[in-house]
This record gives structure tokens, C-alpha cells and sequence, in this order.
């Protein structure tokens, strides 16, 4: 589209610088902070630049709050939700999209449904659920007078940090839009081929949907780094601390000495791995969201 | 090597049907053709032989064997899509390969196949590329490749060539000859292509509304047509065809101001009822003023090969094919002669082809009963 339109085009602009900085300024202040001394980064005016000081900052955070501990179950989390959100939603949109079956409809929106419900809504009955397993089970056994004594539960556990966050609507549409533009004929051609249905799914389907894999690998990594309240409920054995919770170790305390600098530098650490793992996807991350290739 | 049988197949989606009983034989190494209007239920028919889409009601026998409840791997068939249906994410040897590798054949018998494959279709230097990386034509050539190589026992073609241009599909059309000679396995050939199903078939089904309207030799069906449906279809341009009435004692089919002599045995024959009579463009003769039929010209197509002329005779669109040097041009009036030996007679009714002599004809009454006892082509 070719307009002219200088007055408009300049507002726009503007808006859009205004909106940049504030979004980039507090990471500035993250960078700039991280690097300084204890009384530079206390100085007022705080000072944007940058100094040399981030490495001996950064070991001090890493000692402070027990990052190493903390990162390893930070990234066993988050590639476990990340694994087990792209195995399981790729199978449900294949169920859905690739078979005939009496209920197929009641089964979409049942997930489409989910959407309404993130952890945060349902984390009560998640928890329960989650602290006792049989609980669903028990409670309707004794709704008929019976009684069963098995306990299982998956505090502290990588499971449970993992297990209630896996089921997932968006990754679950963004493969049904996908197979959904594959025509039908591929899958007559297969099943003429000799190929069942597992053999397509490995075959066809897994191969094809490659960009979209990679776009979800990037959205729900970053999505389960940042997950904040399941792990703070689930986990009391400091062993099992993720990244998240332990900022909060990293904050000086009320009294003590005022070391932001720190702080900033453990919260960039936490920050990093996630900004890897985009700046490598990125490519694929447009490229599976808006196009299919075909 | 297969004969299939179709017995008394149904095919209804929810309640509405589709296929209202299908009756057909093919032999073993034959190439038929089946043609019809789009939704037709041509594809249907062939994609349940394929075992694409369930059989409602019937049976399909494949060389002998009920297939109804058999898996379209286990059938021995191999099929060509429409939009070739390749595998964008393989090579040219992933794709034609495929089969074989479910199979579980192994890698160097594997990759020795489709190098002879590649070769019957002439795609040995392409082998590497993507399906993307190819014409139309190419493709359409994988998407054969990966048929042949599964030597299988039907071939099904589901209007392969109606992707390319015009070009490409006569030359593929003569491959796809050439190739079923060689291979000699049974083929079915959907189509709704005159031209294809014409020079294709050694037999052709020619369908309509989910019923078979004629089965036959392809020139056969173009001389006796069994019914209006397949008389308008087959022939470019489509047979001309009036709702007339035939008047037995002039022995005469009347059309507009003009008559038509007919043989008074099928005058006699046909007395009171209403039929349709039809004649094929190409048989129409141009003649000199005064006799036949007078036509004005309202458009005249050329085809290079001769002349088509369209105009109006009692009330109806009429094409006539005359030579590519006839002095024709819109405005005109010309005259026509329709032959009577050339003259088509169906059921207004049924649609019905009305064969001759009926029987239980009276020959001699019939001659008595009418007054002209031999036809001289036009009356005027």
C-alpha cells in the first residue's frame, strides 16, 4: 500500500520509539546495574553505563542464592514442559484432525476449553489433585461407601513440576491449523503406499510440521521458565528450587547492605537462557507461526 | 494382472445416495475409461475400488478376492492423484521409494527399483530434487513412478492430467498409453476429458448421477449412443438433438418448416410417441439453396481443421461442422441436408436410444401404412 501521509507517518513513529524504550529501559537499567560497583549503582543520578564489574557480580549472585542448583532444575523443567507439550499437542491435533470419530467434536472443544483455564485458575484443584493422586478416584469410591488406602503423591518431584503444565490448547491449534492445510490426498497417497497411521504420523506429518515445532519449542520454553506459582507450591525441598523462586534470595534484605548490583546481575543470569534459546529459534519462530511450507 | 468385478455397489453419504447400483466387469490387462460430469460419483466408484471410502451396499471382487473389508495396502492397487499427492518433504527417490520402504525392502534392492522406475518415466537425472523443485510434468511422472514401482495388479488413475496445460496432457496421455502396454497391468481412468476417455480407453463406462449410462468400445458409444445424456456428452460439439414428433404418412420427421425423410419401417415404429431426434455436427452437409434446412448463421467457430457453424433451427441452438474452406460467415443463411441414415432416435420420456427394428414389428403392415416408400435424403 503506497500512501502519503507525513503527519501520520511521524505520530506513528513516535508512538512507536516511546513504546521501545519503555520496554527497553528497564533492561538497560538490568545491563548498566549488573556491571557496576555497590556505591556506583546506589549513586544517584544512576549512572546508564556500563561498567567492569559484571563478572565478579554475577559470582557473587551465582554463591548468594544457590543458582547452580536452582538452574539445573530451572532447565530440566522447562525442556521437559517444552518436550512434553510439542510430543503431546502434536498427537492431539493429530487425533483430531486425521480421525473419524463419533465424538470428535466434544473432544475439540473439551481442549479448546482448556484455553479459558490456565494453571492459575484451576491451581486449587490442580494442587489437591497433584498432592493425592487417587483423590479424584477415592472421592467417588466414597461417594458409593467404599474406601481404598493407596497414597501417591508428586511433591517434590520433577513430575510434578512438569505434569500439570503440559496439557495445552495453543500448541494443540497451531499443529490443526497446520495439518489441516495438508491435503487429504497425502494421507490417501500414504495409506496406498502401505503406511498405517503411526507410520504417517512419524513419516509425513512429524517431518512437515518441522517450523512449527520449532516455533512451539520457543514459546513454551520460555513459558515454562517463567513459571513461578506451580513451582512455589510444589516444591519445599530446597533441592528441587528453580530459578524463579530463588530471586527472591537475591533480593538484600530489609537492613543489610544495599547490593542491587547483585541483584541485577543474578537476574540477568535467570534471564539469559531464554534469550538464547529465541535468538536461535527466532528464524523458525516467524516462519512456523505465519506460513506453511509447502 | 486382475479382472475386477463391481456387483450391484451402493454408496450414500448419510442419507443421500451417491452410487444407485453399480454393475460393471472389467477384464484382466484392460484399460477403461470411466467418464462423467463432476459428481457424477466417478471418483467415488474408483476410490472405493481403491479402498479409499467405504462400500455401503455390494461387493468389489478384486482378481477373484472380495476387497470390501480389506485394507487399501492389502488390495494390490496402485492410484494417481489428481494433484499428485507427492511428499513435499522427499526427494524424487524418497517418494518413489516409499512404498517399498514400508514394505521393508532393503536399502540396495531398494535404491536398484527406483533407479528403473525412474527410468520407464524418464526421471533418472531428477532423483535428488524436491517435489517443489519440479514442473508439472515431472510431477506427474513421480507421482506414476511411485505407482509402477509397486507392480501393482489395477492401476487407478483419478484425473490425472487435468493439472497440466494442454500441451503436456497430450503427450501424457500418450505415455500414460504407452506405459499401460508395457506394463499390461488392468487400469481405471477417471475422467470427465471427452478427448482423453476417447483415445485412452479400450472400454469406456460413461456415467451419470451415480448411475452407469453406457458401457462400451469408445467408438461404439460415439456411433450408438445409448441416451441423450451420453449423445450430448460425447462429441465436441454435442450432438444436436430436437423434441419432436415423427408424422407416419409422409414417413417424415418435421422440423421447423422443413421435413425430413425417414425410413418408413422407423416411422411405422415409432408412431405416437413422442422422441427425440438427434444428429451429430459433423454429419451435417451443407447444400445448395432451396433444399434441406434454412439455418441463419449466428456465430462460426473455427477450429483450423475446419469450420463450426451455430445457429438456430426450431427453436433450438444447432452446430453443424462443415470444411475449413466452406464460405460461411455470421448473417448468413445456409442450407443444411441432414442424412437420415444419420439420424439418432430416443425416447422423449426415458432418454432412452430407440433401436431399430423394434421388436415384434410388423414389416410388411408397416410398409403398407405408409405412403413414401423410399427417402431421398432432404424434402423441402
Amino acid at each position: 500500500m503506497i500512501q502519503r501521509t507525513p503527519y501520520a507517518d511521524a505520530f506513528t513513529y513516535a508512538i512507536m520509539v516511546i513504546g521501545f524504550l519503555l520496554l527497553l529501559g528497564p533492561f538497560l537499567v538490568v545491563l548498566a546495574g549488573a556491571s557496576q560497583t555497590m556505591p556506583q549503582v546506589n549513586a544517584v543520578p544512576f549512572s546508564f553505563l556500563p561498567q567492569g564489574e559484571f563478572m565478579k557480580n554475577a559470582s557473587a549472585a551465582w554463591a548468594r542464592a544457590d543458582l547452580g542448583t536452582a538452574m539445573t532444575n530451572s532447565l530440566i523443567m522447562a525442556a521437559l514442559v517444552t518436550a512434553g507439550k510439542v510430543a503431546l499437542s502434536a498427537c492431539t491435533a493429530f487425533a483430531i484432525v486425521f480421525f473419524r470419530t463419533p465424538l470428535k467434536h466434544v473432544f475439540f472443544w473439551s481442549v479448546f476449553i482448556t484455553l479459558m483455564l490456565p494453571l492459575e485458575v484451576r491451581v486449587v484443584p490442580t494442587y489437591a489433585v497433584a498432592a493425592d493422586l487417587f483423590q479424584p478416584i477415592k472421592s467417588i469410591l466414597g461417594f458409593f461407601g467404599l474406601e481404598i488406602g493407596i497414597e501417591w503423591n508428586l511433591l517434590n518431584s520433577y513430575a510434578g513440576l512438569t505434569l500439570p503444565l503440559i496439557a495445552t490448547a495453543t500448541g494443540t491449534f497451531l499443529y490443526r491449523q497446520f495439518f489441516m492445510t495438508l491435503p487429504d490426498e497425502l494421507a490417501e497417497a500414504a495409506r496406498m503406499d502401505g503406511s498405517g497411521s503411526v507410520r504417517f504420523f512419524f513419516d509425513m506429518l512429524l517431518p512437515l510440521s518441522r517450523t512449527n515445532m520449532l516455533a512451539l519449542t520457543t514459546i513454551m520454553f520460555v513459558y515454562g521458565w517463567n513459571q513461578y506459582l506451580w513451582p512455589l507450591l510444589m516444591v519445599t525441598d530446597p533441592s528441587y528450587k528453580t530459578l524463579m523462586m530463588s530471586l527472591l534470595a537475591l533480593l538484600p534484605s530489609d537492613n543489610g547492605i544495599p547490593d542491587w548490583n547483585v541483584t541485577l546481575a543474578g537476574s540477568l543470569i535467570i534471564m539469559a537462557p531464554p534469550v538464547i534459546v529465541v535468538a536461535v529459534l527466532q528464524r523458525w519462530f516467524v516462519r512456523g507461526l505465519v506460513s506453511s511450507e509447502k | 494382472m486382475a479382472d475386477i468385478q463391481i456387483r450391484a455397489v451402493r454408496k450414500s453419504y448419510g442419507k443421500t445416495p451417491t452410487l444407485h447400483g453399480i454393475d460393471l466387469s472389467f477384464d484382466s490387462g484392460e484399460f477403461v475409461v470411466i467418464l462423467g460430469p463432476s459428481g457424477c460419483g466417478k471418483s467415488t466408484l474408483l476410490r472405493m475400488i481403491a479402498g479409499l471410502e467405504d462400500i455401503t451396499a455390494g461387493e468389489i471382487a478384486i482378481d477373484g478376492r472380495v476387497v470390501n473389508k480389506l485394507e487399501p495396502r492389502e488390495r494390490g492397487c496402485a492410484m494417481v492423484f489428481q494433484n499428485y499427492a507427492l511428499y513435499p518433504h522427499m526427494t524424487v527417490a524418497g517418494n518413489i521409494g516409499y512404498a517399498l520402504k514400508v514394505a521393508g525392502v532393503a536399502k540396495a534392492e531398494r535404491e536398484r527399483r527406483i533407479a528403473e522406475t525412474a527410468k520407464i518415466v524418464g526421471l533418472q537425472d531428477y532423483l535428488e530434487r524436491r517435489p517443489a523443485a519440479l514442473s508439472g510434468g515431472q510431477r506427474q511422472r513421480v507421482a506414476m513412478a511411485r505407482a509402477i514401482i509397486r507392480e501393482p495388479k489395477v492401476f487407478l488413475f483419478d484425473e490425472p492430467l487435468s493439472n497440466l496445460d494442454a500441451k503436456l496432457r497430450v503427450t501424457m496421455r500418450a505415455e500414460i498409453r504407452k506405459l499401460h502396454q508395457r506394463l499390461s497391468a488392468t487400469s481405471v481412468f477417471v475422467t470427465h476429458d471427452q478427448v482423453e476417455a476417447m483415445t485412452l480407453a479400450d472400454r469406456l463406462v460413461v456415467m451419470n448421477r451415480g448411475h452407469v449410462e453406457q458401457v462400451g468400445r469408445p467408438l461404439d458409444i460415439y456411433h450408438r449412443p445409448a441416451s441423450t445424456f451420453v449423445a450430448s456428452f460425447i462429441g465436441a460439439p454435442a450432438m444436436n438433438l430436437f423434441t419432436t414428433r415423427i408424422e407416419v404418412e409422409t414417413a417424415t420427421v418435421r422440423l421447423d418448416g422443413a421435413a425430413i425423410a425417414i425410413d418408413p419401417l422407423v416411422a411405422h415404429a415409432l408412431r405416437g410417441r413422442e422422441v427425440i431426434v438427434g444428429i451429430r455436427p459433423e454429419q451435417c452437409r451443407l447444400t445448395t439453396e432451396g433444399k434441406g434446412l434454412p439455418a441463419r448463421i449466428d456465430f462460426v467457430e473455427e477450429l483450423g481443421v475446419g469450420r463450426v457453424i451455430h445457429c438456430e433451427i426450431a427453436g433450438e441452438a444447432f452446430a453443424a461442422a462443415v470444411a475449413e474452406d466452406a464460405d460461411v460467415s455470421a448473417g448468413d443463411t445456409v442450407w443444411l441436408s441432414l442424412p437420415p441414415e444419420q439420424l439418432h432416435f430416443f425416447d422423449a420420456e426415458t432418454g432412452r436410444r430407440i433401436e431399430f427394428p423394434l421388436p415384434g414389428t410388423d414389416i410388411a403392415a408397416a410398409r403398407g401404412s405408409a405412403s413414401t416408400t423410399q427417402h431421398t435424403g432432404v424434402l423441402s
